[in-house]
């Protein structure tokens, strides 16, 4: 399994190498990519994002093979594919479902990131590459939930591109210039399209190299946040680093197989969700005079939904959602404790992670119900209010305990814990 | 890390069992992606047996069809035409409808069910070009004895659709599938035995 | 590991809150796709009594024998009213026009309503007429409150009336009438059967939401069973390697 560095081999390999650095890639990235050894479960989520990436890529290219991007004919279409078309049925649940699963796989990873400050120096041009994925990610879950051109599709993308509105002054020709009508119809769903199918997912792609060709570059953090590179032996190599193959590549693998098993489980006898990765109102023809009674977007975007719907206000709403994603850029710089690890960070941090957290799980669930609803005799509204204070306290609270020195740390060992 | 004390064998083993297992799955996910190209029930709908009444089809006259996007020809042949089928048979290349171009219930010298009724794929299997019906005597030379003629490359059948001598086209003309539940009535597309085409 | 669970916890919450909620009152149709008989009569049903305004236009006739097990020439002879094909789409012959005149509002085509307003909600408007003399058709719903399509299932369920909390007759815009009672002896059916014909329909129309969602199930325990296996083999290659770290 072991690749050998030299440069003069023979054979066919040894003819593409000396026009192609393949050899050469494969050490640096897989090969001998020393990894540290001691990963745990919230470090398969990167590899697996990578896969419903591919899924992703897979199925929706199948899809536009029988999907017709008109607004006559795209609902019809679908329902051709789920029926007429051999086998269409599991390749739309997987490109749905998939959909969701790499929200769910995406923000586990974004999870890991903050459990283990893997956005410290030097990786703070990862996490801005990964923070630009997930807003491509969004764009792009957007844009492909109008393509089946039900209710839901229709209504939600009235919503949010009603949201652009909101901007002074050229807001209206704003809206109109991106739905390119005077409503959503048609043309918008031409657009969407395009940009669904072939921009979005080009970008997506390049921000992914980019995005694991810095991980390279700096190296993985691990889950006690110590440089393994400080500790090396004769040969350079890292003491507490493992090659990528064949250790990670296998245990990638079980991860990938036990992830198949919840996704598939999913496919085959959930595809809905219970309406939460399908919504039932989609079931229905996009119909430009009825809103459905409740129009919800879907789950990965509630949190941000109800940070929208919290304030009365639309401007500031629209604000106050936009900043509650683009905080998130500036994480490393927010975030001044010299320790990355939550193992050896202070109390109060590991406190406010979790409530942060909970509170995002929490954001996300009043997103999915009505404003009205009474939880413990009080409006979900208000709730969300009290959680987007909440959301944007956390920040507040980082900065502070941190840049004043308020932390109090655990030492940090000198080479990873077991 | 030491490699010592490994059991090569097994790993070996067990890389290859997991590859295998792996490949068998590939094999699974391989089929719906594969079978998705093919035609789709709305396709299959289209491309459905045919019904064509045929009780006013008198000899030498044709009846144009279509069945999955290919003309299909009915036409009757006269007594003479029938007569005929015997004596041509030195000078065409396939008499017996060796090759596979016709069900086997019109493996037979009309290449037809009915010896009157013949139902024919009007693409000439040279360059898939379509051929014309010419019954009369002499119509495309002087010893023309009635058939088809392919006015591309000049190919020639007779009115069993058997392909002469000396031509381009290298086979008969092929005999879709059909069957008569009465005496008017023809299914093209379909066996008699209810098997779909 | 606590970390784990309690992150999994959370991830859960919402999901099993929203599953739970959204029923309302709505009865359960308890239906069962996997019931084949159930299904052939509910089809059977289907194409006697609401097919005359229904259609099912992405629905195919040779889908349903093969899906329901019935044969081409007894789907051609009962469920085949209009000679199509039986290739062809369960669309029926009403013109929209005819049925904008008739109903004032066209009939809507139920192919997805299973899966847009949930099997228990078709359930729950099957068996929520009750007489009003005021509507035009000569009957309300509950569910749907003031609904053009008449009790075509008037014959064999009878025609219900409402009965308020406190025993008395009253009319529709009365809140506290909640309680719909079938006179003794109105319909051919007992209420059982007609609850039984009304879940067969329901059974048939969340079949014809989603044809393929009985062999998706069933399909599904193979390929889980499939990757338990690969995971038991995966397991075992990693297991291997990871001695050589220490």
């Amino acid at each position: 399994m072991s690749a050998t560095t030299g440069s003069a081999k023979g054979g066919f390999l040894g003819w593409i190498d000396a026009r192609f650095p393949l050899s050469r890639m494969w050490n640096e990235h897989v090969g001998e990519y020393y990894a540290p050894k001691n990963f745990n479960f919230w470090y398969y989520f990167g590899s697996l994002a990578v896969f419903v990436l591919v899924n992703q890529i897979l199925t929706g290219i199948w899809l536009t093979m029988n999907y017709t991007p008109d607004a006559e004919l795209a609902f019809s279409s679908v329902e051709y594919i789920m029926r007429d078309v051999q086998w269409g049925w599991l390749i739309r649940y997987l490109h749905s479902t998939g959909a969701s699963m790499f929200f769910a796989v995406v923000y586990l990873h974004m999870f890991r990131a903050l459990l283990y400050g893997s956005y410290k120096k030097p990786r703070e041009l990862l996490w801005v590459f990964g923070m630009l994925i997930y807003l491509v990610l969004m764009a792009e879950a957007f844009m492909g939930y109008l393509l089946p051109w039900g209710q839901m599709s229709f209504w939600g993308a009235k919503v949010i591109t009603s949201l652009f509105g909101a901007i002074p002054v050229i807001g209206p020709d704003l809206v109109q210039w991106i739905r390119g009508d005077f409503t959503i119809s048609g043309v918008t769903l031409n657009r969407f399209f395009a940009l669904h199918v072939v921009a979005l997912p080009m970008v997506l792609l390049l921000l992914v190299v980019a995005h694991i060709l810095a991980l390279h570059e700096v190296g993985s953090n691990n889950p006690d946040g110590v440089d393994i590179k400080k500790n090396k032996d004769a040969s350079g190599v890292p003491k507490d680093g493992i090659r990528f193959h064949p250790y990670y590549t296998t245990k990638d693998l079980v991860g990938l197989v036990v992830f198949l098993i919840v996704f598939l489980s999913i496919v085959f006898f959930a595809p809905t969700f219970g309406g939460l990765f399908l919504e039932k109102p989609n079931f229905q023809p996009a119909d430009p005079l009825q809103t459905p009674e409740h129009i919800a977007p879907v789950w990965y975007f509630t949190a941000f939904y109800s940070i929208l719907r919290s304030i009365p206000d639309k401007l500031t709403g629209v604000i106050a959602m936009g900043a509650a994603i683009f905080v998130l850029f500036f994480l490393p710089w927010i975030d001044r404790g010299p320790v990355r690890s939550i193992r050896y960070r202070g109390l109060s941090y590991r406190i406010a992670l979790f409530t942060f957290a909970a509170n995002f799980i929490f954001l996300s669930y009043l997103g999915v119900k009505p404003p009205s609803m009474m939880i413990l005799g009080i409006e979900a509204s208000s709730w969300a209010y009290y959680a987007m204070l909440l959301y944007f306290g956390y920040f507040a609270f980082l900065f502070i305990y941190t840049a004043f020195g308020l932390e109090r740390t655990k030492p940090v060992p000198q080479r990873v814990t077991e | 890390m030491d490699q010592e004390g490994v059991n090569n064998s097994r790993r070996r083993f067990l890389a290859w069992t997991t590859t295998g297992v792996g490949a068998i799955g590939a094999g699974f996910t391989a089929v719906p992606f594969l079978n998705y190209w093919n035609p789709s029930a709305r396709a299959q709908a289209a491309g459905a047996p045919v019904e064509q009444d045929v009780s006013k089809l008198q000899a030498g006259q044709v009846i144009n069809m279509e069945w999955r996007g290919k003309p299909i020809i009915v036409y009757r042949r006269s007594e003479r035409h029938l007569a005929s089928l015997a004596e041509l048979e030195g000078q065409l290349r396939d008499p017996q409808s060796q090759v596979d171009q016709q069900p086997d219930y019109c493996r037979n010298q009309y290449r037809s069910i009915s010896p009157e009724i013949g139902v024919l794929v009007a693409i000439c299997t040279h360059l898939g070009c379509s051929p014309l019906y010419r019954p009369e005597l002499g119509s495309v030379s002087a010893d023309w004895p009635g058939g088809f003629f392919c006015p591309c490359h000049g190919s020639k059948f007779d009115v069993a659709g058997r392909v002469f001598k000396g031509v381009p086209a290298p086979t008969n003309l092929e005999v879709p599938p059909h069957w008569f539940p009465n005496e008017n009535t023809l299914i093209v597309g379909e066996h008699q035995e209810g098997g779909a085409a | 590991m606590r970390v784990l669970v309690l992150a999994m916890a959370l991830m859960v919450a919402p999901v099993a809150a929203n599953a739970a909620g959204g029923g309302g009152e709505l009865m359960d149709a308890n239906v069962d796709v996997h019931d084949r008989q159930s299904l052939q009569r509910g089809a059977k049903l289907f194409a006697n009594y609401c097919m005359g305004c229904h259609s099912l236009k992405y629905l195919r006739y040779n889908r349903v024998a093969q899906d329901l097990n019935i044969p081409e020439d007894v789907v051609e002879q009962y469920l085949i009213w209009d000679g199509s094909k039986i290739q062809s789409t369960m669309t029926n012959v009403m013109r929209d026009g005819d049925a904008q005149d008739w109903f004032g509002k066209a009939p809507p085509d139920l192919s997805l309503t299973a899966r847009a307003k949930g099997s228990n909600w078709i359930y729950t408007y099957l068996n929520s007429y009750y007489r009003d003399p005021d509507q035009p058709t000569g009957v309300n719903n509950l569910l749907l409150k003031g609904t053009s399509m008449p009790h075509v299932l008037w014959r064999q369920q009878g025609i219900p009336e409402l009965v308020h909390k406190d025993g008395e007759g009253g009319s529709e815009s009365d809140q506290e009438a909640t309680k719909l009672k079938v006179p003794e002896g109105a319909g051919t059916l007992s209420s059982s059967e007609y609850h039984r014909m009304t879940r067969d329909i329901t059974n048939f129309l969340t079949y014809a939401s989603e044809p393929i969602r009985p062999a998706r199930e069933r399909m599904g325990v193979w390929v889980i069973l499939f990757l338990l296996v690969f995971l038991g083999v995966a397991y075992l290659l990693k297991r291997e390697y990871w001695k050589d770290v220490h």
